[in-house]
């Protein structure tokens, strides 16, 4: 190979095939990416099979993540929602409840790379927990972590049920348990996260998760994700982060991509947990979406391919994927996209989606744009 | 074997080699039990693993970034992944697993580096710790090929061999001038080593300092510095009483001038070992500048060797060669070692090695300096102190690497 010459490299260009590489997988280097035939070659090969020099970030070739172990898995997380226990009370109205217990738990967030979690039902982010409009809703809170811990919840409620310490049940002791009780309002995209003090640590650790509240008429059907953005300050030394992900585990989403189906409506719920930098991104390729922030209004605020989010700000994004291929979604802070905010949607043309994790990618020939 | 003498005994019937062996067995005994058993009584670690990589070689070819790193920390540590300048990267593990104690490992990184760069590596241990290693200023490293070893032994032969070679071109001239002047060039030869000493100190406190404790860091400055201000008193008792045995005239000068050849050959090998690591991290600018700066700097050194020859009988052209070749071709030596195996310990301990011979071969020279009373600081040696410090710290401006 020729020397690179820093010259060379300014003016956009470098020799041969590092350049191709370059402007394919460099977030924002090059035009959308659309792997078309190739997708196949990759679809196989299992974990870390994609990157690498000029390709792109990767993990050591080889490693893979033991979401067994973990107890969870990003692919299935993705597409799960917990609709918790419900029955109607005397007055007609739906009554909902969830139990979350808060446990210490060591997670694989990147392969080899274990973190001492503070988690949410033994899983980061902790349950995507799901109601209507109107309902009355009790999450009955259990800590067995080695610590005192809380859960805050983003919406409308009294100032005894919103979990900060010295309020209310204030701190819930190791051992100890309590119930929140509230009203689901106002609809949209929210979040629920511990408040204990030191605050910063105790969301770091884990100690989080989507709360979504759908309008009493619902929303339009639509094949619908939760992507919890986040991040693993695994050193601990409070100065950013040294694993980002969404759903945890870095890098999953490139080599298990995001199955969704050609011309039919994918919905987005997207959460920005991330805890240590002051903001983060999602920004997808080849596409637009509608941008609803929040998830209050049924009117998009804007038609775009790149949002910005601080912490716990987040949104609804709706879009349909008109051509088959892979994808890329990344954070478009691409510090964070290099360290592990990165995956793919594959897109397909039907019949796949609601299946099982094994059966995702299984989409048959894919349709080459123009071919 | 003497065991019939009462020496060889003790009071009572044992052998002498038993009693000592006794105690050696029992020691390894407990020591062996001790390990066997964990320290039994102590218990673990309080506290989180405690791991440390130190980088000791990077190696740049196109597309590929070599560490060659080893565990200086107490406790194993497994690199499960690593980032450049915040992106995760692909690499060759080498054997993989966890680095033991002490252990080196070689991790190939798969990294579409450029030239010019600045690279912050950060290694991602198995329990979320980081350990950091800067690249300052990328470059391919060279290949340790015939070619490149010819290109350093060039440069060692350009910036010791030969200045030690012209600096002793002085000696017809200094075999002609009087006794009190001697006096002063001998002092000038004390003060241009005190400066090389001082200097060499400085730099090895600080390339020890940059090394990683567990090998002792500053301690190998000061360990190869004994070890070579001891070894050079051993030659220099052998040689003195060879010379006793030859009852040789004039040998007494030439045993000085090859114990001062032998001292700054030693403190040689250290320079060029600076000068090819400099080069093979692309630090160092060859060219004629440099090259004039060493010879001016070095030209010094082959003055001090040929002062004590300025007395006593005129030696032989090959004797005077012989002396050149010690005192310069270390250079070459260090040169070579520098550029394709360098280390900061092994640094560290090759000033000291420098540092101790010079000071040996200081005291070996102040007898020299005396005046006829038998002060060493009499009013030409001062001078020739001072001038010689002097000379090596405005030649030094020009070679700083």
């Amino acid at each position: 190979m020729d020397k690179l010459s820093r010259r060379k490299l300014l003016a956009g260009g470098t020799a041969g095939a590092a350049a191709a590489g370059l402007s394919q997988l460099v977030p924002g280097a090059g035009p959308a990416l659309a792997r078309g035939a190739d997708a196949h070659e990759h679809a196989g090969a299992g974990e870390g099979s994609h990157g690498g020099g000029a390709e792109g970030p990767t993990f050591r070739k080889g490693a893979a993540v033991d979401h067994g172990a973990n107890g969870f898995d990003p692919s299935e997380l993705v597409r799960h929602f917990d609709w918790g226990r419900t029955r109607r009370l005397a007055s007609g109205r739906v009554l909902r409840e969830w139990t979350l217990v808060a446990e210490d738990k060591e997670i694989e967030v990147a392969p080899g790379v274990h973190y001492p979690a503070w988690t949410y039902n033994g899983r980061v982010p902790g349950p995507t927990l799901r109601c209507r409009e109107g309902e009355l809703l009790r999450v009955h809170f259990v800590n067995s972590s080695d610590h005192p811990h809380t859960m805050h919840f983003h919406g409308l409620h009294p100032a005894q049920m919103d979990g900060v310490p010295g309020i209310g049940a204030g701190l819930v002791p190791t051992g100890g348990s309590t119930v929140y009780e509230f009203d689901a309002r106002p609809f949209g995209v929210h979040l629920y996260h511990c408040h204990a003090a030191p605050l910063a640590e105790h969301i770091a650790r884990g100690l989080y998760g989507a709360f979504i509240i759908d309008p009493k008429d619902g929303r339009p059907d639509a094949d619908e994700l939760v992507m919890v953005m986040n991040g693993f300050n695994t050193n601990f030394d409070a100065q950013g982060n040294q694993v980002y992900a969404v759903n945890t585990v870095a890098f999953h989403y490139v080599d298990q991509p995001v199955c969704v189906s050609r011309d039919s409506p994918v919905r987005l719920y997207v959460v920005n947990a991330l805890e240590y930098d002051p903001i983060n991104s999602f920004h997808i390729h080849g596409n637009f979406f509608n941008h609803f922030p929040t998830g209050t209004s049924l009117t998009p605020i804007e038609y775009t391919d790149t949002i910005l989010q601080g912490q716990a700000q987040r949104a609804i994004l709706e879009l349909e994927f008109p051509y088959d291929g892979d994808y890329m979604f990344h954070a478009h802070k691409t510090e964070f996209a290099e360290l592990g905010w990165m995956g793919f949607f594959r897109v397909g043309n039907g019949a796949t989606r609601g299946a099982g994790a094994a059966d995702y990618c299984d989409l048959g020939e894919l349709e080459t744009p123009g071919a | 074997m003497e065991a019939a003498t009462p020496s060889a005994r003790g009071p009572g019937s044992a052998p002498r080699w038993l009693l000592g062996a006794m105690p050696l067995a029992l020691i390894a005994i407990a020591f062996a039990a001790f390990a066997l058993l964990g320290g039994p009584g102590l218990g673990d670690r309080r506290g989180p693993p405690v791991e440390d990589l130190a980088v000791e070689r990077t190696v740049l070819r196109p597309g590929e970034i070599e560490l060659a790193v080893r565990n200086t920390g107490p406790d194993a540590v497994t690199v499960s992944q690593v980032s450049v300048n915040d992106a995760f990267v692909d690499f060759d593990p080498g054997q993989g697993g966890a680095v033991g104690r002490l252990q080196s490992r070689v991790l190939t990184l798969d990294y579409p580096w450029v030239e010019g760069g600045v690279y912050t590596i950060s290694m991602l241990t198995s329990t979320g710790a980081t350990i950091d290693h800067q690249i300052d200023s990328a470059v391919e490293t060279p290949e340790a090929d015939p070619s490149f070893f010819g290109l350093m032994a060039l440069l060692g032969t350009y910036v010791g061999l030969i200045p030690v070679a012209l600096g002793m071109l002085f000696m017809p001239f200094l075999r002609g001038i009087r006794e009190r002047w001697m006096r002063a060039v001998l002092a000038f030869t004390v003060g241009l080593l005190a400066f090389l000493a001082i200097d060499g100190t400085l730099e090895g406190i600080d390339v020890g300092n940059a090394s990683a404790a567990t090998f002792g860091g500053v301690e190998l400055l000061f360990l190869g510095a004994a070890l070579a201000y001891l070894s050079l008193a051993a030659l220099d008792r052998y040689l003195t009483a060879r010379r006793e045995a030859a009852k040789g005239a004039g040998a007494g000068e030439f045993r000085l001038a090859l114990m001062v050849a032998t001292g700054i050959g030693l403190h040689n090998l250290g320079e060029g070992l600076a000068i090819g690591s400099a080069y093979a991290i692309g630090e160092l600018a060859l060219g004629a500048f440099l090259v004039i700066g060493f010879a001016l700097h070095n030209t010094t050194e082959g003055i001090a060797i040929v002062a004590p020859l300025a007395r006593g009988e005129r030696p032989g052209l090959r004797c005077v060669a012989a002396l050149g070749v010690i005192a310069g071709a270390p250079a070459i030596l260090g040169a070579v070692i520098g550029a394709s195996a360098y280390n900061e310990e092994l640094a560290t301990f090759l000033i000291g090695i420098g540092v101790g011979a010079i000071v040996q071969v200081i005291g070996q020279l102040v007898p020299s300096i005396r005046d006829s009373e038998g002060r060493a600081l009499n009013i030409p040696s001062i001078a020739g102190i001072i001038a010689g410090g002097a000379a090596l710290y405005l030649t030094g401006l020009l070679v700083a690497v």
